[in-house]
Formats: structure tokens, sequence, C-alpha cells
């Protein structure tokens, strides 16, 4: 039921009432090495991230696209084990630009 | 920027403007770095502001801080799938000046608050990531920026940059965060008018109401929900330990939750209407005592969430975030005004400040609460659902007697957890509180 339920809610639309300052080009989350994602079990990023931003494609891949991100560090924390996530801040002025917070 | 300062503060949330506010008005030079486009624009919370901690740094604070709604009404829902049962606690004693606690929305309270921070003296730079502390074998000597020509240095630089602790991490002072220890939220902040949330939830113009909520919309992680009433908005959220996230076999995403809550049929006539103009996401860090790493050493010291300064057992962190900050500030103000160089040995003081305020005595009382939440998920699932069930027989007028109707709810307790079982939680519960 949770898998679906996930398809279900657009997190698209909500990321769209949002204001960022993309730094085209300059990803600040890199996934280190592909093929640890490859071979990971669980790949949780993929349903863990707010943001959707790490898609598991058909053939096992893990693709990130870091456009969205929220920025909270959950995709680093939940890989500590196979620490395969690059995680730096946004150049200062970029990235997510909470208009509330 | 080759110029030297007394201190360096990076970032601009409630710890970090505290201790820049505090410094810069005892006549220190400070420089405080905030990588955002402004104060605020990276930081996220519910938002609940409690006046106590603020106004030991800023007493004046309630007449131009951009404050939402001061509460008068604290309800506690505990929900199954249908309904819930509440307790709400609401006074006239808290309609009466001064109020104890407000709701806010951070980016403009950061705002306001950093406006302070730079009419005490400090110098604020925006838009700069500190990527790097400078260091001279252990000590720090400043710190390195995305700009060109971006090393800074100072006598002390005090790291605020929040729960996911960049610099700390990068220089060895403490490991990666556990997914145990720290909570993922997610929440939308939804615009309605303001007549509406007064009539829906039975305000006035100025007051509101908070509501906090577990149940089984976390699936049985460790989690909770909220709804609070700002002005012309409401901001709702739900968070889970990211831990219990990752081992939910259902895979659930947080915004699938926080989308379910909106959904329940308690809620969702009280959000009803609202226009959603922006979604969060934010870690919180809940490890608590256990989890709060060496917090000074040589030249630096660390003050709000990227010190794990939350106490989650009573939903508070921004007021241990400004406490913290403030006393890191005290601690550097006293040891120049002594002329003791920042060594590890001097900025020990804040620590002992620490363990005197009500930040460690607070984080100490709940020291096991984690462990006990965690290792017990009946919490939030099998008892929101008991009580809900219990609830309902009870007060279901049916033609059945009352003496069978308890136990039946006795019963459906007992089914569930047995005697043994409902007393173990009752005692694990009132140890890890008491």
């Amino acid at each position: 039921m949770g898998v679906d339920m996930n398809a279900v809610v657009n997190v698209e639309e909500k990321l769209f009432q949002n204001r960022y300052k993309v730094d085209h080009g300059r990803p600040h989350i890199h996934i280190k090495d592909a093929q640890v994602c490859n071979n990971c079990e669980s790949q949780e990023c993929t349903y863990i991230c707010p943001a959707a931003c790490y898609k598991a494609e058909g053939n096992r891949t893990v693709t990130l696209i870091t456009d969205g991100c929220l920025e909270c560090g959950s995709c680093r924390v939940i890989c500590k084990e196979h620490a395969n996530v690059a995680w730096e801040y946004p150049r200062g002025g970029h990235g997510i630009l909470f208009k509330f917070g | 920027m080759a110029e030297k300062f007394d201190a360096i503060v990076v970032g601009a949330g409630p710890s970090g403007n505290s201790a820049a506010y505090t410094l810069a008005k005892a006549g220190l030079k400070v420089l405080q770095i905030e990588r955002g486009e402004y104060p605020g624009s990276k930081n996220v919370q519910g938002a609940i502001l409690y006046s106590d901690a603020l106004e030991r740094i800023i007493p004046d604070f309630r007449e131009d801080a951009p404050l939402e709604r001061h509460i008068i009404e604290q309800r506690i829902w505990v929900l199954d799938d249908k309904s819930f049962v509440g307790t709400h606690y609401r006074s006239e004693d808290y309609d009466k000046p001064p109020y104890n606690r407000y709701t806010i929305i951070r980016a403009q309270f950061d705002k306001w608050f950093s406006s302070k921070v730079r009419e005490a003296g400090a110098l604020l730079i925006c838009e700069t990531t500190v990527e790097e502390l400078l260091m001279d074998g252990n000590t720090v000597r400043g710190v390195r920026c995305d700009r060109i020509g971006g090393e800074v240095y100072a006598d002390v630089v005090i790291l605020a940059d929040g729960v996911n602790s960049t610099l700390a991490r990068k220089a060895g002072f403490h490991g990666e965060l556990d997914a145990g220890n720290v909570a993922l939220a997610v929440k939308e902040i939804l615009f309605m008018p303001e007549e509406t949330i007064r009539e829906r939830f039975n305000v006035g113009e100025e007051s509101g109401v908070v509501i906090e909520m577990m149940g089984t919309v976390t699936e049985g992680m460790v989690g909770t929900g909220f709804l609070y009433t700002n002005k012309d908005s409401l901001t709702i959220g739900v968070g889970c330990m990211l831990s219990d996230f990752k081992s939910n076999p259902n895979r659930t995403s947080p915004y699938t939750l926080l989308e379910r809550l909106k959904k329940h049929p308690s809620i969702a006539p009280l959000i009803a209407g609202g226009e959603m103009k922006e979604y969060c996401a934010h870690l919180i860090p809940e490890g608590g005592f256990h989890a709060v790493p060496t917090v000074y050493g040589d030249g630096w010291l660390i003050v709000g969430d990227s010190g794990g300064f939350v106490n989650a057992a009573h939903r508070e962190g921004s007021n241990l975030a400004m406490t913290t900050g403030r006393l890191a500030a005290e601690t550097v103000i006293e040891a120049k005004a002594a002329g003791k160089d920042m060594t590890a040995k001097t900025l020990r003081a804040y620590k002992d400040k620490l363990d005197e305020s009500f930040v460690m005595k607070d984080l100490h009382k709940y020291r096991d609460m984690p462990q006990v939440l965690h290792s017990s998920p009946q919490f939030f699932s099998a008892y929101p659902r008991l009580l809900n069930g219990a609830a309902k027989t009870l007060f279901t007028v049916e033609g059945v007697d009352k003496k069978t109707k308890e136990r039946e709810i006795f019963g459906s307790f007992k089914a569930a957890r047995r005697v043994s079982g409902l007393v173990g939680d009752a005692f694990k519960l009132w140890r890890a509180f008491r």
C-alpha cells in the first residue's frame, strides 16, 4: 500500500510552490559511485527524500536531480553505512529560498 | 576580508543570532556569516517561539518582533484512522500579557532578529557559505567562505550552522548523525482568511491554538503531527524518526504521511480551503542527552541544533538554541574580559553554564526517552487504536450495560498488550518522564 500511496501524492505540485535559485550545472549533492546504488538492496533515498530528488529507475540505477532539494540532509544520513552521498550546501545564495520557513 | 574579528558566528538562526547579538552588545567585533539570501531563508521550524529565552536576550522584543498569535490553548490529540481522543488545555491566564509563547513565521522572525543583531553592531554577510574551518593543529583560527579571498580569522568561531553540523563534521569534532537520533519533519503553510481561523479555532484576533498529534497516521513510526494557527495561515506538519522511515516496511514517503494527516476526518475540516504556499522539510536532532557531542574546543563552540540541543519530549528547540547561543557568547565575553586565550580550557566554562541551565538539566531528565520510544512502537499504533476504540465503546449508547462495556474495553487492552505488557509500558513511560 505504501508505495502506491507515494505515487498518488504529487510532490512536484508541492515543490512548485517553493522559491529556488538553482545553481545551474553545479549540483550540490552527488552520488559518489553509481554502482554502490545498483547494489543497494533498499534504496531508501528513493522514498525518504522529501523532495523526491532520488528516483529508482527500472534497471536498479538511482538518479539524482537536486533542483527541488530542501537541504534537509536526510539522504546523507540514511546512506551512512554506504557513505555514497557527497553532500554540501549550495553556493551562498543558491538553492531553496524559504519565503516562510 | 583579511581583517581579524573577536568572534565569527556561522549561521543566522536563533542560536547564531542570540550569540552574535550578545557578543556585539558587549562591544566585541563580530562577523556573522549566513548562506541564505537573507537570514531565515534557509531556516525551518513549526514554529513556536517561547518568550522566556528571547526575553533574556531582548527584553522588549514584543514591541516590534513579527509575532503571529499568542497561544491560549494547547490540544493533544491521539488519532486512529477515523477519530481522535484529546485533551485540551485553555486558560484565560494565557490570554493576558506578557504572553508565554507565540506562533511565528521563521523567515520573518529571523529577519527581524537579524536586524537587532546588526543594530547591536555585528557585521553580517549573507549569500556566503562557509566551506570549512581554518585549523592550526587542533585550534580553529577562522573560516574559509565560498567567496574569492574568503578566508577570515577570529579568536573564536561559534558554530551555529544547524542540524547537519557540516563544519564540525568536516573538522572531525564529531561524526555523522545517526538516523536513530534525528527526526525528519515535513510541513506546509496554508493561507486562509483571518476570520476563518477565528471561527474554526474559537480564538480572538491575536490569540491562537496549537494541536500536537500522535497516532496511526505515522504507521507505528515514532513521530508526531502538528497544526499551528498563524495570523492568516495554518502550519500543518508531521515528523518521524529517520531510522523509522528507513525500517518502515510500507516504504512510506514523508509527503504521503502529510497528505494522510491533511485528509484525516478530524483535521480536514480545520484546514479546508487553505491555499498552500510553501512546502518545507527539515531534520530535527532528537537524540537528546546522549547524542550531544563535545561542544567546545580550542577556538570553537557549538550552539543550537548543531549541538543537538532539542528537548523532543516537550517539543522545545528554538529556546534551547537561543539559550545556548547566549551562554556561548557570555563565555566568550567573560574570557575576553579576563584576557584569556580562547582555548578549550577557557571555553569549558560554556559546558559548565550549560550544565547549570535548564538546557542540560532537561536533556538529562529525558535522557532515556528516545530509547524507550524507539523500542515501543505500540505507543504510536496499538495504543491510539485501543484508546479510540475504548472511547467509542464508552460513549456509544446501544443498550449494553456499562459493566459489560468496561469489560470489553479492558479485554481489548489485554488482548493487544497482555497485563504484563500494559504494566511494563506504564513503567517504561514513568521511568522516561520522571
